[in-house]
């Protein structure tokens, strides 16, 4: 099952490698990773979407996450009210002729036009999983010559529901 | 300009202080009398240091850094405190990755300094450059590369608090040269702060008060204590709470000694070797109470048969070892004597297990460990059960690993933690004549037996050179069966005995090898002479190697074959 991880981090050298170290250690899938650094100086703040068996394994990577020296707090928010995105170059063969065809496919998808050339054509999309991988569908049989994906990042919303009206929790992933 | 005299003197005596004298200041502060360093090209400035300062420390040089290594950790494991091990760069770095490894693994303080190439060089590949810091993240609790100098003490500082808080464990620190040797202020602040790091020392009265109601309404209790006893030092709280409740006591491999071998609520060690009671009082019992263990796959056989009707209730200091291996209904997240301490406060009256004690000791009479030593020759069992009753269980045992190792845990019953040096996780040969050094250092009035194969202690037999110099009354006991005894045992039993490359065609003179460092040196061949000459070898003032010759074709039985499962034993009795 894919879970999305947050954890923030001190800025320490390495860190980075600590914690991929880890996972790979214990065998754990990284589907994807997203780094950046957060609102207070010094610490960072890292998403992963990783690929566990069971709720016993993900417990596991959270609890080996949590004992390094440089990781603040770890959580799981796959269950939680959060907004996801992630962000998506995509470059595909193109034509003048094409151009507006190709418009009209994504404007649906908010994605824009972020560069052009004689016979191609970049664009740009944000959003969840999901949502870009239907794009880039859509725009394959164009041909695609590159993609370039951040991975998911993401943070609780503002307001999460009460756990009483949490029957079916909000689930990005599953 | 010419300087005046005055000028002069002044230059000459008030040399300017280095990252190196820092690194010395700080280990001063925090209270490291013993070192255990190899000197080498990168860490040149540390041990110029260290000259200036060597009525401070008792320096141990190993003759190869594996040794240092595994010399800390015996020094660790007996004294509590943290094993200190100063290496150079590149080779000398690499050869204490193994020791690191097995620091880790049985949770062992250390804190290792590494050398490392200029700064300005880092990345280049420069002589003996190795990305040490990349190489030992998986194996260490934590590590520093030191990037200025005005860091030093504090990184110091932090390292020695995380190797001895919480789940103790290795932290190393990498220290370029450039920063051992460059000038620096006579003072930086050592303050730190680890938001990241805040171990949960002092456990939750509510699960303890979930253990309590567990325990009143439990029929056949057990308790598995690990080396997570040892290091919160409660093993007298365990002991006393078992004889307050009654409860019989199954020890882990590396938590022998937290409660006394003869005590009658002992069971034994459980696991692959362990007691027959031990095991099937963890297969049969409702109510398994771990206190410092990590359900190791050793101890626990296949885990489908493990404790399958127990309420696993599991107190530990590291969060991550609970529900790693065995499903566990009642964690505890804390350090065993504050939890011990909170179990003694709530909970009082406790049933009557008197059915299950005379249930489990009934395996115990029934089943007791056992060996046929022939009338000519000797057996590693009746070696190390001699070795037990000459020292009445009171002598610090270290060990390699293999069959004396399983021997040594099965026979000699010892009486007090902080007496038994082996290396349990990553099984480590060459770990215990080194170790045994670590162990006398740490007590040098007590004695200190290294128990060892033939095989191990070829891997580290140079550190001989140590016993004489430093005067170290180690006694080391070969139990010499010219071969690699569990490998062999483990080919006869699951590979059609086919004993590939396990047993050694030609040995080396032992009694000759340790004539050589000037160690006496003594070969045993009948069980008669071993008896006879054991009393005075093991008081000799002085280091003894004795070459013990044993059957080749013993097996460590009783045992549970891999896959197997906890009541699956075999070869429980003759």
């Amino acid at each position: 099952m894919k879970r999305i991880i947050t954890a923030k981090v001190s800025n320490r050298s390495g860190v980075l490698n600590r914690i991929t170290g880890l996972l790979q250690k214990r065998q754990f899938n990284i589907e994807s990773i997203s780094v950046g650094r957060t609102e207070h100086e010094g610490t960072s703040r890292i998403t992963f979407v990783v690929d566990v068996e069971d709720y016993q394994k993900l417990e596991q990577v959270t609890k080996q996450l949590n004992k390094q020296i440089d990781v603040l707090k770890v959580s799981d928010i796959t269950d939680k009210a959060i907004v996801a995105r992630e962000l998506a170059l995509i470059k595909i063969t193109s034509n003048a002729q094409l151009r507006s065809e190709i418009q009209g496919i994504i404007e649906p998808f908010r994605a824009s036009v972020i560069d052009v050339s004689k016979d191609t054509l970049s664009i740009q999309v944000t959003g969840k999983s999901e949502k870009v991988e239907a794009l880039i569908d859509l725009l394959r049989p164009y041909g695609i010559k590159d993609i370039a994906r951040t991975g998911v990042t993401a943070f609780l919303r503002g307001q999460q529901p009460q756990a009483s009206q949490d029957a079916t929790p909000f689930s990005l992933l599953r | 300009m010419v300087k005046s005299k005055e000028e002069h003197q002044k230059t000459v005596t008030h040399a300017p202080k280095t990252g190196a004298d820092l690194l010395i200041e700080s280990l001063i502060v925090a209270d490291v009398k013993t070192l255990f360093g190899y000197p080498g090209g990168a860490v040149l400035p540390i041990f110029d240091a260290l000259y200036k300062k060597k009525h401070l420390f008792n320096q141990v040089l190993a003759r190869h850094e594996q040794g240092s290594i595994h010399a800390a950790e015996g020094y660790a494991r007996v004294s509590g405190k943290p094993g200190v091990v100063i290496a150079t760069s590149g080779p000398g770095a690499t050869n204490l990755v193994t020791g690191i490894a097995d620091a880790m693994i049985d949770s062992l303080p250390l804190v290792v300094f590494t050398g490392q190439v200029n700064q300005t060089v880092i990345g280049t590949d420069a002589f003996q450059e190795a990305d040490i810091i990349g190489i030992t993240t998986p194996i260490t609790k934590h590590n520093y590369q030191v990037r200025k100098i005005s860091d030093l003490p504090r990184i110091v500082k932090e390292a020695f608090h995380i190797a001895t808080t919480g789940r103790p464990g290795p932290v190393l620190i990498d220290i370029p040269k450039d920063i051992a040797a460059n000038p620096c202020a006579d003072h930086y602040p050592d303050d730190f702060h680890l938001p990241g790091y805040q171990p949960t020392v002092k456990p939750n009265p509510l699960q303890v008060k979930k253990l309590k109601e567990a325990l009143l309404s439990s029929n056949k209790p057990v308790i598995l204590a690990g080396a997570g006893v040892q290091f919160a030092q409660a093993s007298e709280e365990l002991i006393a709470f078992a004889e307050q409740h009654q409860i019989p006591v199954v020890n882990t491999l590396l938590g022998l000694g937290t409660f006394p071998g003869e005590h009658e609520l002992f069971l034994g060690m459980g696991g692959m070797h362990g007691t027959y009671a031990a095991n099937m009082a963890i297969y049969e019992t409702d109510l398994l109470i771990n206190i410092g263990a990590r359900f190791d796959d050793r101890l626990t056989g296949n885990l489908d048969h493990f404790a399958p009707s127990a309420i696993v209730a599991h107190i530990d200091i590291d969060p991550a070892e609970i529900g790693k291996n065995v499903n566990t209904h009642i964690p505890v997240v804390g350090d065993a004597k504050y939890a011990l301490k909170e179990m003694k406060k709530q909970i009082n009256q406790t049933p009557d297990f008197g059915n299950w004690r005379q249930h489990v000791y009934q395996y115990k009479q029934d089943y007791p460990l056992w060996y046929k030593q022939p009338e000519q020759a000797m057996i590693g069992q009746w070696v190390i059960d001699k070795v037990y009753q000459e020292t009445k269980g009171e002598a610090i045992v270290s060990t390699d690993v293999g069959q004396h190792q399983m021997w040594s845990a099965q026979y000699y019953k010892f009486k007090k933690p902080n007496r038994w040096v082996t290396s349990g996780g990553l099984g480590t040969m060459g770990f215990g004549f080194p170790s045994a050094i670590g162990a006398q250092l740490a007590a040098p009035d007590d004695l200190v037996i290294a128990i060892v194969g033939d095989g191990g202690f070829q891997m580290t037999l140079q550190e001989l050179s140590i016993l004489q110099e430093r005067n170290l009354p180690v006694k080391v006991i070969i139990v010499n069966n010219a071969a690699l005894g569990m490998v062999r045992q483990w080919q006869e039993k699951f590979y059609s005995e086919r004993y590939s490359e396990s047993i050694f065609s030609i040995q080396p003179d032992f009694v000759k090898l340790a004539e050589a460092y000037e160690v006496r040196g003594v070969k045993i061949e009948s069980p008669n002479d071993f008896e006879q000459q054991l009393p005075d070898l093991l008081a000799h003032d002085g280091p003894v190697l004795i070459d013990a010759r044993v059957l080749q074709q013993e097996n460590v039985y009783p045992m549970i074959a891999p896959g197997k499962g906890i009541h699956e034993m075999i070869g429980v009795k003759p």
